[in-house]
């Protein structure tokens, strides 16, 4: 392995959010991005799982870097994310079942979600235990700001309401932050994934351009 | 008979996009003019709303691309479009619905690929799949005839319904040949035929034809060259041919290919949509497979899938397929090797 340049934590963040995001630079992990995006709820339901996982999994991959031959790094890192990922369905079976149940075969799929994989590799296996998870909470953050963001975005334009269903998350307090911006109002296509597929292509020709009016 | 003596050049001018354009247009005249007289005046309050939305969006649209609106707007290009999806859509659609069509055909299907000429898929059909895949009832609820109901929707009643009183629409609404033969459930065919009261014989015959006005303008067109016949044919050729099989081997359970061939969007589908040259195969071997490949998908979708009709879906597949087939299906140009076929890792 390559020795890196040292990045400072402020990078790291950057990298994370912008610059490196995971979902509309890096295209990583598109296969829950596109699935669970109906609804606000359910992207950050599943941001935050894997938010979790990704700090977890960081964090143990840079404590065991120095041990692990590198032939067999790939195997040990699956073996770490998914045990992270066991700990997260449990966690949310435990606490928002209903939640669980909805986003079903997609928080045990948090494995195969290249992202995580991907950090884990490229960054947390040739960096010292804190900047590791620095960059695994700043990339699951990227990560899940996009989701959220779509997950707005096909909610108004599929149901017309906002953040509905947040009690799932949130606790019953968050019942009352539904926000129903049309009345009465269907447009199945965002709800379904070609909804997702535009979007998602909406939203990487918004930071491209944001990016060029720089 | 007089020989009439051409002194040379011999060589045709080549049409132009507009004029090419505007003969399709012209074609589908037949087609919109049967559909009115039978169905009363949905499809073109269809057309023409669509074509508006569609020339302001493609306008609006060139302003953003900062390109000069002008030559495109006068190519015809978007106005066929928007024809075409007017045609394709349910009469009495309401305006939204035309709205949103427009919107995706022309600024998502097209521009957002970089305009006429770089679009992969048909801007009409990507917009009527997406509008039968987010308003599955409205989509499938085609007005009847209008000489088989006592009260026909006349035109002021008709653009209430287009402008927000669905609900007039819905008293003049059933099902098409192709959605009851779907939803005819246990029934076996010739008992659902003599069940006179879900598909009456005049149904039928409306979309009969429709279908034959829609055929005599290909007809037209072929004549005129604006596209040669092996898509057509070879869309036809093998949709009939399927669903001959298949009715001839269990004629109670399958339609006929009568129904399958002058029902729906066959004939609108062969001749006007598939014919897109565009999206469609180049060469004349790849156009007789892109067009056979349009038929037998038709036939499975309406025959085994879920929705009753399969022209969209089915042009969109192949619409994928098309540069594979081009690849494939490159003609030898005489006194050149014979093109490669397949991926060889040569020179």
């Amino acid at each position: 392995m390559s020795t890196t340049t040292v990045k400072s934590y402020q990078e790291i963040s950057q990298d994370g959010l912008w610059h490196n995001n995971p979902a509309l630079v890096q295209l990583l992990g598109l296969c829950p991005l596109l699935a669970v995006t109906g609804s606000v709820v359910n992207a950050l339901g599943l941001g935050i799982a894997t938010i979790l996982v990704l700090v977890g999994s960081n964090l143990s991959v840079s404590l065991i870097r120095n041990f692990v031959p590198e032939q067999v790094r790939l195997p040990a890192f699956v073996m770490i994310i998914a045990s992270f990922v066991t700990c997260a369905e449990l966690l949310m079976q435990a606490f928002t079942y209903e939640l669980y149940q909805i986003l079903g075969i997609f928080i045990p799929l948090i494995v195969t979600n290249c992202v995580i994989l991907g950090r884990a590799d490229a960054f947390a296996s040739k960096n010292p235990i804190l900047p590791s998870v620095v960059d695994g909470f700043m990339m699951g953050l990227g990560f899940t700001a996009v989701l959220a963001v779509l997950g707005a975005m096909r909610e108004l334009l599929g149901q017309g309401t906002l953040f509905e269903n947040m009690q799932l998350l949130f606790g019953p307090a968050a019942e009352s932050w539904k926000i129903v911006v049309f009345e009465d109002y269907s447009f199945l296509f965002a709800i379904l994934p070609p909804g997702a597929f535009v979007g998602m292509g909406i939203l990487i020709a918004l930071k491209n351009l944001i990016e060029q009016k720089r | 008979m007089a020989f009439i003596r051409v002194s040379s050049p011999h060589l045709h001018r080549p049409l132009s996009t507009h004029q090419v354009m505007r003969y399709v247009i012209l074609a589908t005249l037949p087609g919109l003019a049967t559909l009115t007289y039978l169905f009363g005046w949905g499809s073109l309050i269809n057309v023409l709303l669509a074509s508006a939305f569609g020339l302001v969006f493609e306008a609006i649209v060139l302003k953003m691309r900062k390109r000069n609106p002008m030559p495109a707007l006068k190519d015809n290009s978007a106005l066929l479009t928007c024809v075409l999806l007017g045609l394709a859509l349910p009469p009495l659609a309401p305006w939204w619905m035309l709205a949103t069509g427009s919107f995706v055909a022309i600024v998502i299907a097209k521009q957002l690929y970089g305009g006429l000429g770089n679009n992969p898929f048909n801007p009409a059909m990507v917009a009527y799949a997406l509008l039968l895949i987010a308003f599955p009832v409205e989509m499938t609820q085609w007005i009847s005839p209008a000489r088989l109901l006592e009260h026909t929707p006349d035109l002021v009643s008709s653009l209430q319904a287009v402008f927000g009183h669905p609900q007039i629409a819905d008293a003049f609404t059933m099902a098409t040949p192709l959605d009851g033969f779907k939803h005819k459930g246990e029934l076996m065919a010739d008992e659902y035929w003599r069940q006179n009261a879900f598909m009456p014989e005049k149904v039928w015959e409306a979309w009969a034809l429709s279908s034959i006005a829609f055929m005599l303008g290909g007809l037209f067109l072929l004549w005129k060259k604006i596209f040669t016949w092996h898509i057509p044919v070879a869309f036809l050729g093998s949709l009939g041919l399927l669903s001959l099989l298949a009715y001839g081997a269990d004629a109670s359970n399958f339609a006929s290919p009568m129904i399958h061939l002058f029902s729906g969007a066959t004939m609108l589908g062969a001749f006007f949509i598939a014919t897109d040259p565009v999206t469609a195969a180049t060469s004349n071997k790849g156009k007789l497979w892109f067009g056979a490949g349009i038929g037998v998908l038709v036939f499975v979708i309406r025959t085994w899938g879920n929705y009753p009709d399969a022209v969209a879906f089915s042009v969109l597949l192949m619409n994928f397929a098309a540069p594979l087939i081009d690849y494939y299906s490159q003609p030898r140009s005489f006194g050149h090797k014979k093109p490669r076929k397949g991926i060889k890792h040569d020179a």
